[in-house]
């Protein structure tokens, strides 16, 4: 605690470091020189969360390190859990392996599950973006759909699939797709005239048309749907597991919460978090490779 | 007497909004030779890009037909290419991958590989676009990018070239720059070209006729203008002709006397 504390105190003192670390490098050679507009760049991006991360473990630290705090501390889950944490990789046997191999796990079933939402979810939207009939027909249906909460799947799914793995991927389907139907949808609905034209005028065929002109004019929505949707299915994995069982960071949940392991699931809310947060940056990523020309103009 | 190449034929086209019904066209007859330069003026909303639309196919027309050597506009199609007047190029691809896209899809049966990379090239080399082949839309200046149309355009060989307000949206340097393009490119292919306009000069100077159209609802032509100055003419040299000074107090009496007239008697 007393580290923690200390570093707290510092913390003000090291918030002006960026200007103070330009002074001094200055008059150095001009590798450093050279390097110093990245430098800044890393200070400004990276000291602030830090700091912020800082105090709020101070809290955190101050709120349950107490008798008769009904979570641990930060100081505890170190102590307790540091096995997950250092060793995301160790496997001894069955269902005592490393939080990393568990994550692995889950990342297959929301791989699958997200993928084949993504391939339904653009194909639909681009029918009920092009067609008025589809979109009249099936826009109403899909509004309701989309507010089943991803729970509310499972019994269905488990009693269709009678399995607990595909049930799970089915979750994460049926979860994910909304999004990416909706947003595909709008993102072909806002083709602009012009490109309409131009391949009425070139006599370009259905699919000529959706691959030259739909999906790339609508990319920049289609990336939003399955940004979203890739967040979503993250979201809905943990559910799903903690009833299905098996070898994923949701099960490892539940079943620390069974044997009262709360450091654990401290632990593991950590890695929850930090991976669908580097889910998002990925697709995010992708969306700006893929749609640098559409966006640009 | 010679057939004509496009006929125009009493053609009316109205639109439906609600109950509601407005008569954009009314009447509209025209016909153009091969090889001919023509363009249509009148003043905004008079219905200068539905005429041009539905000849291009664009737009179906509402009653009258429009014969493009015998036989009936009724879809879009290369044989009468698009100079949209926003470019329409598509952002995601390179300036050759737009021509190409329209080569591609032209020629995919006619030529080979090489064949259509070099009738690409060449279409972009007739517009002074060739140095920039790989860059995208989006990286160059509007002058540039309404070249890469207009090489879009003639590389599909069309029967018709269509030209909306090609240089509408570009300053004036610019746009006289691209106008003594367009006559070089005409001079050299003979194509023939429907050109919309509200530019009185760029009329003048580019065309064979000019077609005037009264103003909507129900515009129909109302007066068009031979101009009989020969090929190939000089901007400056133009300015002191006296075919020319005529020419143009011909077309800016009609849009601010006779439209006026029209006007009030509507």
């Amino acid at each position: 605690m007393s580290v923690t504390a200390i570093k707290k105190k510092l913390a003000p003192q090291a918030a002006p470091a960026p200007p103070a670390l330009v002074r001094m490098a200055a008059p150095r050679t001009s590798i450093v020189q050279r390097g110093m507009p990245y430098m800044r760049g890393f200070a400004i991006n990276v000291i602030p969360p830090v700091i912020t991360l800082l105090a709020l473990l101070l809290i955190w630290q101050l709120l349950c390190d107490r008798p008769g705090a009904t979570l641990p501390a930060p100081t505890i889950v170190w102590n307790e859990a540091k096995d997950l944490i250092l060793e995301p990789f160790f496997n001894l046997g069955s269902q005592d392996v490393g939080l990393g191999w568990r994550v692995l796990v889950s990342l297959e079933r929301v791989l699958i599950g997200f993928g084949l939402a993504a391939i339904v979810g653009v194909l639909v939207g681009c029918l009920i973006g092009q067609s008025v009939w589809a979109m009249r027909g099936l826009d109403p249906i899909f509004q309701v759909l989309r507010t089943v909460p991803p729970l509310a799947w499972l019994p269905i799914s488990l009693a269709a699939f009678r399995d607990s793995s595909p049930s799970a991927i089915f979750v994460i389907f049926i979860t994910s797709i909304w999004p990416i139907i909706i947003n595909t949808a709008v993102g072909i609905r806002n083709i602009p005239m012009d490109y309409r034209n131009v391949a009425a005028v070139l006599r370009l065929n259905a699919f000529e048309f959706f691959a030259r002109i739909m999906i790339p004019s609508a990319a920049p929505y289609i990336f939003t749907g399955l940004r979203i949707g890739i967040g979503l299915a993250w979201l809905a994995i943990v559910a799903a597991e903690m009833l299905t069982g098996g070898v994923g960071i949701g099960f490892f949940i539940w079943d620390a919460w069974n044997s009262s392991r709360l450091p654990d699931i401290v632990v593991a809310l950590f890695y929850i978090g930090f991976v669908g947060f580097i889910l998002d940056k990925i697709v995010g990523a992708l969306g700006n490779l893929a749609t640098r020309g559409t966006a640009a103009s | 007497m010679q057939r004509p190449y496009l006929k125009i034929d009493h053609v009316c086209r109205s639109f439906a909004r609600g109950s509601t019904s407005t008569e954009v066209l009314k009447d509209v007859c025209l016909t153009i030779n091969k090889g001919e330069y023509v363009s249509i003026i009148g003043h905004s909303g008079c219905g200068k890009s539905t005429l041009l639309n539905m000849v291009a196919g664009l737009l179906p027309v509402s009653s009258g037909a429009i014969l493009l050597e015998d036989h009936e506009v009724n879809a879009p199609g290369p044989d009468r290419a698009v100079v949209f007047q926003n470019h329409s190029l598509l952002p995601w691809l390179t300036v050759y991958d737009n021509v190409r896209l329209a080569v591609d899809k032209v020629f995919s049966s006619t030529r080979n590989k090489a064949e259509r990379h070099d009738w690409t090239m060449h279409n972009l080399e007739l517009v002074q676009m060739g140095h920039a082949k790989d860059r995208r839309p989006s990286e160059i200046s509007g002058g540039m990018k309404q070249r890469v149309g207009i090489a879009r355009a003639l590389c599909m060989e069309p029967k018709v070239l269509l030209l909306d307000e090609p240089f509408g949206a570009l300053d004036a340097l610019t746009r006289a720059h691209l106008q003594d393009s367009v006559m070089a490119i005409h001079a050299a292919l003979g194509n023939t070209v429907i050109m919309i306009t509200h530019d009185v000069d760029e009329a003048v100077l580019l065309s064979d006729r000019i077609v005037m159209l009264t103003n909507g609802p129900s515009a129909h032509v109302g007066e068009i203008l031979d101009v009989d100055l020969p090929r190939p003419r000089k901007r400056l040299e133009l300015v002191a002709n006296n075919q020319y000074i005529r020419a143009r107090e011909g077309v800016l009496k009609f849009l601010y006397e006779r439209t006026h007239f029209v006007d009030s008697a509507a």
